[in-house]
């Protein structure tokens, strides 16, 4: 069997120490990397792939594809505890994450993120070294007419997750889309909804935007009068730090299926990990019993969402290693790391560097180990985080977001922006409209813009590309239906909406 | 951590315009302290890779380390804007670009600096040859069929390009206008989503550097039909040029030179040159640039007034290519 002897090859590569070692700092970096609010992946590769240069080029990219999946893990973390997603994947694990932190079940959330990521990432790994070759088909099946169907089909799924009125998601889907839209324009360079700004010409960043939606208007909520009592709660409340029996039986299909949503969709180029973690979401939400307890504090919220971002983000190198193409910006810095070392990604990596190849592919399953090893224990330190007063808490969570936000760009503006959407998303907080939709319209808008045109483009502005092309027009078909099923409920009784605002 | 770095060079520019003042005649002894080179683009990408390599051996040449800062943002125009108002005392420096140093002109009509008027040019490193490359099925079997062919079916053929000032783009519009055919050009965010329209198909042609082209070409996903330098490339030795394939006009490198602030001494530009040149000549720097796919410039072109003169002559090529697209 050529697959075990290339797997043995590539286990002999990973366990030698110089690589055990660089999988361990990578895994190290990601978990800080991911707790850390504003600090992302792609900055944090950006300002290390320096660092790398010195090194053995299997070594060095071993560390950065540790950093990687290792952000996935922690980046549930913040989601979880303070309602700030770091990045754009755990934005949905913050919808029932911090709800059941709420309800004290901080320590049941975070060891089930850790435990999902886990047998994702060991799925995933599987996956890449069995399949890796013929899955490259599907990356390749995709072209702009199919990536605009999925995208549409992304913001189907954020009206789904919405726990409250329809009519308010799709209103918050569109503000995300125009928010996307500022800076220039891909195809004529043109400035749009800049107002001369230069710093506004390459577009609002995701970190700006939610940093502001979620955690700065979070904090302003918290210190808001009424709401000094629901937080003395939380910090009281706080029950046991690992997962019930029933909390593993209700999470294990659910993560189950996240795994298999998140390896099918990392394949694909572009936002695949984000509308994965989305599409696991409202997969869970759908099947569920009883859908009204996602959004506040359902288990599988967290379960589902995070197998599906970490097994996205394993299974996102399969277009680098067989194709030699990056997927993504994280996947392109991961090109260079491999262009400075002398190897030029390409077709034929995987026949000419079967050391780096299966030694990357070997290393993150050890990496994936490490990580619930590293995160497993932290969870009783995050929970015991939560007991540190709010007044202490706040300031510093203030700073740290403020350090982020102004890392990735090094400008000021960003830290001003950001105070400008947390004053924006305080208001939207209290008017019942929820920012997790307008995030992911944010995240997917330029994608959808990009593909729309780029479709139009290739067929002269005939539409019917969309319907005739066999699978977007099954994405379009699957995204109508979800349509009607989330809207037919609310036209036929408002009772869900009204729920939400008795409580709210 | 970014912070704690941006804050450092805050007091290291501060405590250089000080010196500036205090010290005019240090110039003899250039090098003191280190110095900063502003690449306009990301980590690892060929512009990055380039000035890491060279400035490496500049750095044992010159006894200072030379630190590399990414700036990116606006196709490179925001680092060279910060490049153009550093002060001019040979401290920061830029390795400028065909997009940063020509295309940029009529790309951008609000440019807030002109690489001719704002920079010293210090020396020409390195260049990426361009090459014409389309989907392996796409008709033409060679440079001649696929002139006659995009030709006579402008209407249908599509090109795709890595977005509005990439070298993609700009040397697909002087292939386009050589060819005096105006194809549907579909943007792409960056060359990796181009690359991967054009292997599954999805678009006809392109124009890109070679360095992203050359494992493709050779595994047959896509097909190159002429290389746009005056001699063929080791990496593709089985690549015409343009000449050989018929289409001389057809010439374009994205090329890489180091500029520094408008000003800064003659003496100091001198250092900076001789040391460039002499890691030019290093054979270990040859090799990892060939390795590249790169061009080394022959000597004629490495002094200071001949990067003036090709920045002069390529700001003359591009902006009539360029000008009708914004």
């Amino acid at each position: 069997m050529e697959l075990f002897a290339n797997l043995a090859h590539g286990f002999a590569v990973a366990f030698s120490p110089i690589n055990l070692l660089m999988c361990l700092i990578g895994a190290l970096v990601g978990t800080l990397v991911g707790v850390l609010p504003g600090i992302g992946t792609i900055a944090t590769v950006a300002m290390l792939l320096p660092i790398t240069f010195g090194l053995p080029p299997v070594g060095a990219l071993i560390m950065l594809a540790g950093i990687y999946y290792g952000a996935q893990y922690g980046g549930s973390t913040t989601s979880i505890l303070v309602n700030i997603p770091g990045e754009a994947t755990s934005v949905v694990t913050a919808l029932d994450g911090h709800q059941m932190a709420k309800q004290g079940r901080a320590g049941p959330a975070l060891a089930i993120a850790a435990i999902g990521s886990f047998f994702a990432g060991c799925v995933a790994t599987v996956l890449i070294a069995v399949l890796g070759a013929p899955l490259t088909k599907l990356a390749l099946a995709f072209g702009p007419a199919e990536y605009f169907s999925l995208m549409v089909l992304g913001l189907i799924f954020a009206v789904v997750l919405a726990k409250g009125s329809v009519l308010k998601a799709i209103a918050m889907i569109v503000f995300g889309l125009l928010l996307s839209m500022v800076g220039s324009d891909i195809e004529t360079g043109a400035s749009r909804m800049a107002f001369n700004i230069p710093e506004l010409a390459d577009g609002l960043g995701f970190a700006t935007v939610a940093m502001g939606v979620f955690g700065f208007a979070e904090i302003i909520r918290n210190l808001d009068h009424g709401a000094e009592m629901d937080r003395n709660l939380v910090q009281q409340k706080i029950t046991g730090l690992m997962p019930t029996r029933k909390d593993l039986a209700d999470s294990t299909p659910a993560i189950l299926r996240g795994t298999v949503l998140g390896s099918i969709l990392g394949i694909l180029p572009g936002g695949g990990a984000v509308i994965a973690s989305f599409a696991a979401y409202t997969l869970e939400k759908k099947l569920a019993k009883d859908p009204k307890r996602f959004g506040r504090g359902a288990i599988e919220g967290v379960a589902a969402p995070e197998s599906a971002n970490n097994a996205a983000a394993q299974t996102s190198f399969i277009p680098l290693l067989t194709l030699g193409i990056p997927p993504n910006a994280v996947m392109a810095l991961m090109v260079g790391a491999m262009t400075i070392h002398g190897i030029v990604p390409g077709p034929q990596v995987m026949q000419k560097q079967p050391d780096l190849v299966w030694g990357m592919i070997a290393s993150m399953w050890i990496g994936n180990l490490m990580l619930i090893i590293i995160n497993l224990p932290l969870v009783g330190i995050w929970v015991r985080l939560l007991r540190v007063p709010y007044r202490l808490m706040f300031p510093s969570i203030v700073v740290f977001c403020a350090i982020g936000i102004y890392s990735v760009n090094n400008a000021p503006v960003d830290v001003v922006l950001a105070g400008v959407f947390g004053l924006v998303g305080y208001w939207l907080i209290k008017h019942d409209f929820e920012p997790a939709p307008l995030l992911l319209g944010m995240v997917l808008g330029p994608l959808m813009e990009e593909n729309l045109r780029r479709a139009l483009l290739i067929s002269r502005g005939d539409w019917s590309v969309f319907v005739s092309r066999p699978l977007s027009a099954v994405l379009l078909a699957i995204a109508a239906g979800l349509l009607v099923l989330a809207v037919l409920p609310t036209l036929r009784a408002k009772r869900d909406e009204v729920f939400v605002e008795s409580e709210g | 951590m970014m912070s704690i770095r941006s804050l450092a060079g805050a007091c290291l520019s501060a405590f250089a315009a000080l010196s500036a003042f205090a010290v005019p005649a240090s110039a003899q002894n250039y090098p003191t302290r280190t110095i900063t080179m502003i690449v306009p683009f990301a980590a690892g990408g060929p512009t990055d890779v380039i000035s890491r390599i060279v400035t490496a051996h500049m750095a044992q040449t010159l006894g200072q380390s030379i630190v590399i800062e990414n700036v990116v943002g606006a196709g490179g125009t925001t680092a060279t804007t910060r490049a153009a108002r550093a002060a001019n005392d040979g401290y920061t420096l830029i390795t400028g670009h065909m997009g940063t140093h020509a295309a940029s002109v009529p790309l951008y009509p609000k440019l807030a600096y002109h690489p001719e008027r704002d920079f010293e040019p210090v020396a020409l490193l390195a260049g990426t040859p361009i090459l014409i490359l389309a989907r392996k099925d796409f008709p033409p079997k060679d440079l001649k069929e696929f002139v006659a062919y995009v030709k006579a079916n402008a209407e249908k053929v599509n090109a795709a390009h890595a977005g509005i000032g990439s070298v993609s783009h700009a040397s697909c519009e002087l292939l386009n206008s050589i060819l005096d055919v105006k194809p549907v050009g579909v943007p792409f965010n960056g060359t990796g989503p181009a690359m991967n329209a054009l292997v599954a198909g999805q678009v006809d042609y392109m124009c890109d550097q070679i360095v992203n082209a050359v494992p493709q070409i050779k595994a047959g996903t896509i097909k190159a039909y002429a290389v746009a330098t005056p001699e063929r490339n080791p990496s593709l030795p089985e690549v015409p040029t343009t000449t050989e394939a018929g289409l001389p006009a057809f010439q374009a490198q994205a090329w890489n030179a180091i500029f520094a602030p408008k000003g800064t001494s003659p003496a100091i530009i001198a250092t900076l040159n001789a040391a460039a040149i002499k890691a030019l000549d290093d054979d270990n720097v040859r090799k990892r640039l060939l390795d590249l796919g790169s061009v080394i410039p022959p000597s004629a072109q490495r002094t200071p007034e001949a990067l003036a003169t090709l920045v002069k002559n390529e700001i003359a090529k591009w902006t009539p290519v360029l000008k009708p697209a914004t």
